[in-house]
């Protein structure tokens, strides 16, 4: 007769089958025994955390920095709320996560036992899909199924909820089965015909642009390799999302900035006035998109995305690809070079004209500021950051807010899976557990969170969590002294009323990086910005860099006010002709 | 009306919403009615009416009709999201007017009354497959079988004749002829 394993044990089977290395998780009651099990289990690391929505944060930035799930252990009750705000931030995201939280024994549950929450009826809108074992038996199944869940399609987080007396229940482990099942749910069904058809649009387009999204990131680095083929093939322009950033290297001549909001005056205008738009893996946001009714008005417009549901949301697609990034540009690859070979006349000529007018756009320079000799400027940092850490294979996080534009405008990264920021959701204090989590996936490399002071506050509990693994993460804060988007809103629409966007009373960070254990700079003159950053980067150990930058710099250039891309608000020099007026402050 | 200080866009064109019925097969489990449910309110998708229960016992399956209103766009999506769910299987629609389906609802209405009154209640209810399920010398319970606006008329037209309570199904559907939904 086969052994019979605990529920604990199981878990733990399950998590070594899954190849899981490490688990961001904190210890409560209703895991109790998934706690006493982990010491017998010697491959999976456990990380603690100081607060669950760290655990979940940290697990989202192994995730996304490596391409595998995030794993994340929590308890019941205030241990599954408490890790809600990182589950929907990675469902917003397309993050694989699977999260294990206790529950209190099947049969209290229902009847407000101590630390009872109705875990799976909270994590149901904000998961693919969530489980409540409440059978021994189901539970091997349930956690492989999980794991699929998590990784296949378009990725997101799960939940697994396993009460208390599961834990302890005792049954025969059951293997993965390597079965598919698709359910209906079959990712990559595109067919030759679309890809023929998209490569005639290909041919036939005088003003293309390509643009593309996080869904090229999560479909794997071989469809960074890809697209970068494509836009070499093609000789298009391309831009991106904040997502897709990486996927294509963003000091090419051919890749045109950031697009929406806050993108570049050129990616912007070429999304206005191309003939021909192709989504790869994006969603057509609303930071994106603009005024929808004028969005990209004289385009035939191409959408591949892996989710079917993505496709005609907000904006019409004249051809939809349903399928994975990789697979669906590879196709398309070789379906161009196939006919390249027949007639060796490329398209490039065609779009000549369309480079030229991108080029005018580009003579605007709209990323430019005023920079100073007395005050540090924030985008001026973020810049000497990028050139004095661009030779080191670098991985960046950021929290939310202007800080996480500027560090988007101007960090320029060249590999996919080195961004981690929190797009869909925008959760402040986001980025420095997101760095625990790269750093734990790659322990040598140089991981830098790039926050804010009013967002850095809000976890910056997980400092604690750095300094106990060595983890030698740099925070490099951008301290303006405001929540610098709240304040920037307040100043371009409600007429400069700064109404509680100040922060009165902030902590000396150099105190507490000395409270934390770790290593306190201080920046407050241009002059010795460089030098600091340098000592930044070389110490080994965990950084909290206090960068105090001019309180009133706006990020620029900018979507105002319900208008379409064509119509954007640019740096200082620019913003005298161009006030925003009337009702287009609704759309900022 | 007041200046918009929204972050987000402001809604523009409209287009019209059609009545649309959607079935949807899913594994009979735990919570899967909470799941589709909570996909239309989560999504501001409308539910006029809901009819769920077990199809097939071997292979579990449930099947699931709402009836709801949305513009194309959004019955489209509709139709996607819910394909996204794990536990669904698959999901069918049609509209409203759609001759190749046959729609139908039940209801009971309760009428309480001397004889000729309960009498006249058939009579009107006669188009409808009436059934006398439970009588007594002053009440009964009749059931019919119709479309939604006809139990609503129904339901109007009772009334003076001493229909005292009315309980009613969300609609089912099924195509007409051999063929079946895939």
């Amino acid at each position: 007769m086969p052994k019979l394993l605990t529920g604990a044990e199981i878990v733990f089977k399950c998590l070594e089958e899954q190849k899981v290395e490490h688990i961001f998780g904190y210890p409560g009651g209703a895991v109790l025994p998934i706690y006493d099990e982990l010491k017998n289990h010697p491959s999976i690391k456990h990380i603690l955390v100081r607060h669950e929505q760290g655990a979940g944060h940290a697990a989202e930035g192994y995730a996304r920095s490596s391409g595998k799930p995030g794993v994340v252990l929590v308890t019941s009750g205030p241990g599954a709320t408490n890790v809600v705000t990182a589950l929907t931030d990675a469902y917003m995201d397309s993050v694989p996560l699977v999260c294990i939280s206790g529950q209190v024994p099947t049969h209290l549950i229902g009847t407000d036992a101590f630390q009872e929450c109705d875990t799976t009826g909270i994590t149901r809108p904000c998961t693919k899909h969530n489980w409540l074992v409440k059978d021994i038996n189901d539970l091997s199944k349930v956690i492989h199924e999980a794991f699929r869940v998590a990784t296949t399609g378009r990725p997101g987080p799960v939940l697994i909820d396993i009460p208390k007396d599961i834990q302890f229940a005792k049954t025969k482990y059951k293997k993965q089965n390597k079965e598919k099942k698709l359910n209906g749910k079959s990712h990559n069904k595109f067919s030759k015909d679309q890809i023929d058809e998209l490569v005639k649009l290909l041919s036939k387009a005088k003003k293309p642009i390509i643009y593309s999204g996080g869904g090229v990131i999560n479909s794997g680095p071989k469809a960074s390799q890809a697209l970068r083929e494509f836009v070499e093939l093609t000789g298009f322009p391309i831009t991106s999302t904040l997502q897709g950033l990486g996927a294509y290297p963003g000091d090419d001549n051919q890749f045109l900035g950031m697009l929406g909001m806050h993108g570049t005056y050129e990616a912007n205008n070429a999304m206005h006035d191309c003939d021909l738009l192709i989504n790869i893996g994006a969603r057509f946001d609303d930071r994106i998109t603009g005024k929808i009714d004028e969005f990209s008005p004289n385009s035939k417009k191409v959408h591949i995305d892996i989710d079917p549901s993505s496709i005609n949301k907000i904006i019409k697609v004249d051809l939809a690809i349903v399928g994975d990034v990789t697979s669906v540009i590879s196709k398309i690859n070789k379906t161009i070079s196939k006919r390249k070979n027949g007639h060796s006349k490329s398209n490039k000529s065609n779009i000549a004209k369309w480079w030229e007018q991108i080029e005018k756009w580009r003579e605007k320079d709209s990323l430019n500021f005023v920079n100073s000799d007395e005050s540090i400027k924030p985008q001026h940092a973020v810049k000497r950051l990028y050139e004095l850490t661009k030779n080191k294979d670098t991985y960046v996080t950021t929290e939310v807010g202007q800080h996480q534009m500027w560090a988007a405008q101007h960090y320029k990264f060249n590999k996919p899976n080195r961004w981690m920021t929190s797009g869909g959701l925008g959760t402040m204090g986001y980025g420095l557990p997101a760095a625990v989590g790269v750093q734990i996936a790659h322990p040598e490399k140089l991981v830098i969170d790039i926050a804010g002071e009013a967002s850095v506050l809000m976890t910056m509990q997980e400092m604690s969590t750095a300094v106990q693994y060595n983890l030698p993460i740099k925070i490099f804060i951008l301290n303006n002294q405001y929540m610098g988007m709240v304040r920037q809103w307040q100043e371009l629409l409600h007429e400069k009323n700064y109404s509680e966007s100040y922060s009165e009373a902030l902590p000396d960070f150099m105190k507490m990086a000395e409270a934390y254990g770790c290593k306190g700079i201080k920046a407050d003159n241009p002059a010795d910005l460089d030098d600091k950053i340098q000592e930044m980067i070389d110490y080994d150990g965990p950084v909290i860099f206090d960068c105090h930058v001019d309180p009133n710099e706006n990020c620029f250039p900018m979507i105002p006010s319900g208008k379409p891309h064509n119509q954007m608000i640019l740096g200082p020099n620019d913003q005298e002709e161009n006030k925003i007026k009337g009702k287009g402050k609704a759309l900022v | 009306m007041p200046k918009s200080k929204s972050a987000y866009s402001i809604p523009t064109k409209k287009q019209k919403p059609d009545t649309y019925i959607f079935v949807v097969w899913v594994d009979n489990e735990a919570g899967v009615l909470a799941r589709v449910v909570g996909l239309f309110s989560g999504r501001g998708y409308n539910i006029e009416s809901l009819a769920v229960a077990e199809v097939d016992a071997v292979k579990n399956i449930s099947r699931i009709t709402i009836v709801t209103t949305g513009t194309p766009q959004v019955i489209d999506q509709i139709r996607l999201q819910l394909t996204k769910l794990v536990p669904v299987h698959k999901v069918a629609e049609f509209k409203r007017e759609d001759k190749g389906v046959i729609f139908k609802e039940m209801a009971l209405f309760k009428v309480v009354g001397k004889r000729n009154k309960i009498q006249k209640c058939l009579n009107a209810c006669k188009k409808f497959n009436p059934v006398i399920l439970d009588e007594t010398k002053t009440s009964a319970v009749i059931q019919i079988t119709a479309l939604r606006r006809e139990i609503d008329k129904m339901n109007k037209r009772l009334k003076p004749l001493g229909l005292i309570s009315t309980s009613r199904t969300g609609a089912v559907a099924m195509t007409r002829g051999a063929k079946i939904f895939n």
